[in-house]
């Protein structure tokens, strides 16, 4: 079921330069919510590598976000750090964090583990605020924009954007990478069949937690960048609603797919602003109806749907599974 | 990627995205054209203070009833708001949309202190009027760094302060007590009071409890302060808080002298609920007519409200103090507006916003009125105390004020 | 001393609260394999409805019967409706379709009552009860009496009616049960059904204590979904003590730990339920699920 790569490969590099040409077309308000849509699409990667390929349900991923931008936000306003670095730092951190957490989430399950992870997200506003001296408590830390380096003619608007994309392009390259290799299928098949594939020589327990790690980093990546982006960081931000919108983001863009991060960011950036404009009323009941139609449509989020639209398109058999935790897409993953 | 069905799919998706940018028509003067003139706000219309959200609600329906009669000067209120759900993120998006999309003259009465401070940089460099702002925190009256930005309500630490100054002078032997949402909200109220108490806040403060505004009770903090032996009690909770505790104290027969902030004085949301007997004795600063308070019945501006809630905002709650401080906010705005004549530059709002004195609005108490200056960026500064006799909010004292303290 | 007992009652009052809300997630996990998200804000809705009935002029108990009913009803509509389509869809997307409920009962509820919060009459009498110098109050006792009467109204039915014997199969194996002619539809609608009315039951206990608006159950909620993983999502009991349990950890914590006191007390709660997960990761009394290779 692989097309050639050729047109593949022309399709993505299309994409980038329109992609790059944005900047000069659109306002700036519109950058900005581009610059939160790829910010969105790399936490929701991060967050489909644990619950889509590796089928470790979290509810919890906004504290990696938080720990993300509340880590560039400090390292920038306490020790005028420039802000390139604080990136990195945070996703290593996240990444050590996420890895320690993987840990003991090793002997949790489906649900339970999805109430940890609930947990988590839940304690960070409390214990943000408690760290005031760090954190700035409630009143938050108040950032400024960076602007763009080496005196190039960009407004912060146009280098942000610029940064957030290719920021995008390379987690998802090495994502793409990871996911597809062997450490891919690995990942895939601890999560179709656990003891099958211990009884196959895979160390689950090394694999598990490290993609507790990688994901984890991938979300404190975002949550850097956003601090960069909305240059405020403040407990009420990053409240256990966080962690349900990216949820929402990985499900409706489709959970083991890479593109889906990206439509999933889409969703969750533009939905509820759509929703607000139907009905001043009720915005949040459109929202709901549109989450549950989409439901309804394609329960395997929109690239599950698109892909079962081209399975139809060019009429190949596909192998209907019964109803399991995730799509088992073993073979084909995006 | 999969295929390059799902790359045309990615493609569609960003071409509607772009396609939905429409460019805004540039205007010489901003947001204002012969016949109209567009106000900007965003409210948590949704999320856990969604019930702040009846503020813009009323405030909508003000500006329909000025269009309905004409407009001011020849122009109609073309009110745009947005919800931001109480998260920063969204509301920097939305201010930003606002400013750089609709192209507003001016923002009125943005609500929330994280959810300003989030836009407060921004607002400033984009030289935006940033008026009204619907927060209590101390930081909007700063016209040496933030000129384009104006508060609204006199600031939780002056109400602390008005408190200590009271304690100071009839509890000279005060073991105080405090209960505090753990916010900025909570904590401001808390540094008014200390700072009020100066050198003696750490002798008479006994025990500090906070609590989430997720948490379901409140119990637990009130047995500890009955407890702590203290016989004052410093009540810094919103209204559904507030009744528990009310309720709690007097259930477990403690009877301190009952300090309540402002937020939650409702006659019908706060002290009806909690049993009027409990609520006996509570004492309050307010700068407004509570409107579910009998003694105002009979006076004009409560009056007029109550009219133009029955035409313009039917399904608006009428014990609902929110929706009285919305009206007069929006009357507020209004005189600006019409002070402006026809200049409606976004410099010449702020010029007028900073030159109000002695503007009467209808839910101010008697003998508390608006004013302002270019170094006074705090419009209503202030207060009386009042004491719940079983009825209502007895008013007594004189009238605190905080500008020439 | 008396502190102490004071604070085990008040924590025991709401641990209450919280156990009668996660009965009802428990309810449906137990007969569907679903966590309904939606939970609380269906019971925020069946106590509005019980409200708008009250103040229609309707007493009391009457309206509470009325609510039920309409609760079971709404919960048995809700399944066949909204949650039949995506049924045999992969557990995230039932999920996601629970938090779509979830948003349109909050929305459509501030829409219809408005977002000012208003009073709920309690059955119970308003004065306090004394024992000592301890106090308790009347409400509190009585809605830990009704909901420890729910909860062994659940366990009678589960164990020994033939219905809740055919829910249980239901839910356990849909195949065979099939095949021996129960019909697997209509017992997870049945199972929406009770669980909405034990929803609607926490709703109206816990509207007089936290006053009603739109919001109520959201923090409520998760403290619920905190006891039932305390305890342990396939056990009734273990869901209710959990919620005691929760309740009363964290006044202890507050009060007698000093530098943790009330800024992190919830923070401990769930630290404690990691740390009960990591040792038995399926909760206090939940029972491992044993799956065939």
């Amino acid at each position: 079921m692989s097309a050639s790569r050729l047109p593949r490969i022309v399709g993505l590099l299309a994409l980038l330069v329109t992609a790059c040409a944005l900047p000069f077309v659109l306002s700036n308000f519109r950058l900005f919510q581009f610059s939160q849509v790829y910010i969105y699409a790399i936490a929701i990667l991060g967050l489909n590598m644990l619950t889509g390929y590796n089928g470790q349900f979290s509810l919890g991923h906004g504290a990696f976000y938080a720990i993300g931008a509340y880590v560039s936000a400090i390292m920038m306003d306490h020790w005028n750090i420039a802000y390139g670095w604080t990136i990195p730092v945070a996703g290593v951190l996240c990444l050590v964090i996420g890895f320690l957490f993987g840990l003991p989430a090793l002997r949790l399950e489906g649900l339970y583990l999805a109430l940890a992870t609930f947990s988590l997200a839940l304690a960070v506003p409390q214990i943000l605020k408690y760290f005031e001296h760090w954190t700035g408590g409630s009143q938050g830390i108040v950032l400024s924009k960076p602007n763009a380096p080496l005196g190039l003619p960009l407004n912060p608007d146009q280098w942000l954007y610029f940064l957030t994309l290719a920021i995008l392009v390379l987690l998802f390259w090495v994502g793409a990478n990871l996911l597809r290799g062997r450490v891919g299928r690995a990942i895939v098949a601890i999560r179709d069949n656990h003891i099958a594939a211990e009884a196959m020589g895979i160390n689950t327990a090394l694999y598990k937690s490290l993609v507790f790690g990688v994901s984890a980093a991938y979300t404190g990546v975002a949550g850097a960048l956003s601090a960069c982006v909305i240059a405020y960081v403040a407990p009420d931000s990053f409240n256990v609603f966080l962690s349900v919108t990216l949820l929402i983001g990985s499900v409706i863009g489709g959970l083991a797919s890479i593109s889906g991060a990206i439509f999933g960011a889409f969703f969750i950036q533009f939905v509820p602003n759509w929703a607000q404009d139907i009905s001043k009323a009720a915005p949040w009941a459109i929202f709901g109806i549109f989450l549950i139609g989409f439901m309804y449509l394609m329960p395997f989020g929109i690239a599950g749907g698109i892909r079962l639209l081209w399975i139809r398109a060019t009429r190949s058999r596909v192998q209907q599974e019964g109803r399991s935790a995730v799509p088992t897409q073993a073979h084909t993953t995006t | 990627m999969r295929s390059t069905r799902q790359l045309v799919a990615l493609v569609l998706v960003l071409g509607v995205a772009v396609l939905a940018a429409i460019p805004a028509v540039a205007q010489t003067v901003v947001g204002v054209t012969a016949t109209e003139i567009k106000i900007g706000h965003t409210n948590p219309y949704s999320g856990p203070a969604s019930a702040y959200g009846t503020i813009g609600k009323t405030i909508a329906a003000y500006f329909k009833k000025v269009n309905d009669e004409g407009g001011i000067n020849g122009r109609k209120i073309n009110f745009i708001t947005y919800d931001d759900a109480y998260t920063p993120p969204k509301t920097v998006e939305m201010v930003r949309k606002l400013v750089e999309q609709d192209q507003v003259a001016a923002l009125f009465q943005t609500l929330g202190t994280p959810t300003n401070t989030a836009i407060h940089k921004y607002v400033n460099q984009q030289k935006v009027p940033h008026l009204f702002v619907a927060t209590g925190a101390t930081k909007w009256d700063d016209p040496k760094n933030f000129p384009w930005t104006m508060g609204f309500q006199p600031n939780y630490q002056t109400e602390g302060r008005v408190y200590a100054a009271y304690i100071l002078k009839n509890i000279p032997d005060a073991k105080i007590g405090i209960l505090y949402q753990n916010d900025d909200y909570g904590k401001d109220y808390v540094k008014g009071m200390e700072d009020g108490l100066g050198a003696a806040a750490a002798k008479l403060i006994v025990l500090k409890q906070s609590h989430e505004v997720t948490d379901p009770t409140i119990d637990s903090q009130i047995i500890n302060l009955k407890n702590s032996g203290a016989n004052v009690f410093f009540n810094v909770t919103i209204p559904k808080f507030a009744v528990q505790a009310i309720r709690k104290a007097h259930d477990i027969g403690w009877k301190p002298t009952h300090f309540l902030n402002n937020v939650s004085s409702s006659y019908a949301a706060v002290l009806k609920p909690a049993g009027v007997e409990a609520s006996r004795g509570l004492i309050t600063a307010l700068y407004t007519k509570v409107v579910t308070d009998p003694q105002w019945k009979n006076d004009k501006g409560f009056q007029d409200w109550v009219a133009f809630m029955k035409k313009y905002y039917p399904e608006g709650s009428l014990e609902d103090d929110s929706n009285f401080f919305g009206y007069s906010a929006a009357i507020l705005m209004a005189h600006v507006i019409k002070q402006c004549g026809n200049d409606l530059s976004r410099e010449n709002i702020m010029r007028q916003a900073e030159n109000l004195k002695g503007v009467d609005l209808p839910f101010l108490l008697p003998g508390i009125k608006v004013d302002t200056s270019p170094t006074d960026h705090a419009p209503i500064q202030q207060e009386r105390l009042a004491k719940f006799n079983g009825e209502y909010w007895e008013l007594f004292g004189e009238i605190f004020d905080a500008f020439h303290k | 001393m008396d502190i102490f007992i004071q604070q085990i009652v008040s924590g025991l009052a709401t641990g209450g609260i919280y156990a009668s809300l996660a009965l009802a997630l428990v309810m449906i996990y137990q007969a569907t394999d679903v966590v309904n998200f939606a939970q609380g804000e269906l019971a925020m809705f069946a106590t509005y409805i019980c409200w708008s009935l009250i103040n229609a002029g309707v007493t009391y108990w009457l309206a509470f019967i009325f609510t039920l009913v309409i609760a079971f009803i709404g919960g048995v509509v809700i399944e066949r409706v909204v949650i039949r389509p995506v049924e045999n869809a992969p557990i995230l997307s039932i999920v996601m379709v629970t938090l779509g409920l979830l948003v349109i009962c909050n929305s459509v509820a501030g829409w219809i009552w408005t977002y000012l919060q208003k009073p709920f009459p309690s059955p119970f009498s308003a004065n306090p009860f004394k024992l000592g110098n301890v106090v308790f109050g009347s409400h509190d006792l009585g809605e830990i009496q009704v909901t420890l009467l729910v909860l062994l109204c659940i366990y009678l039915f589960f164990r020994f009616t033939p219905l809740g014997l055919a829910m249980r199969a239901a839910a356990h194996n849909p195949v065979s049960s099939r095949l021996v002619g129960i019909r697997v539809g209509w017992m997870l609608a049945l199972g929406w059904g009770l669980a909405a009315v034990f929803g609607a039951v926490a709703g109206m206990m816990v509207a007089p204590v936290l006053t009603l608006e739109p919001n109520l159950m959201g923090g409520v909620q998760i403290y619920a979904f905190a006891a039932a993983t305390l305890g342990g999502f396939t056990s009734p009991g273990g869901a209710v003590l959990g919620g005691f349990i929760v309740g009363v950890v964290e006044n202890l914590v507050g009060t007698y730990v000093h530098f943790i006191g009330t800024e992190l007390k919830f923070t401990v709660a769930l630290a404690l339920i990691i740390v009960v997960l990591l040792v038995k990761p399926t909760g206090l009394f939940g029972s491992t699920v044993v799956k065939r290779v």
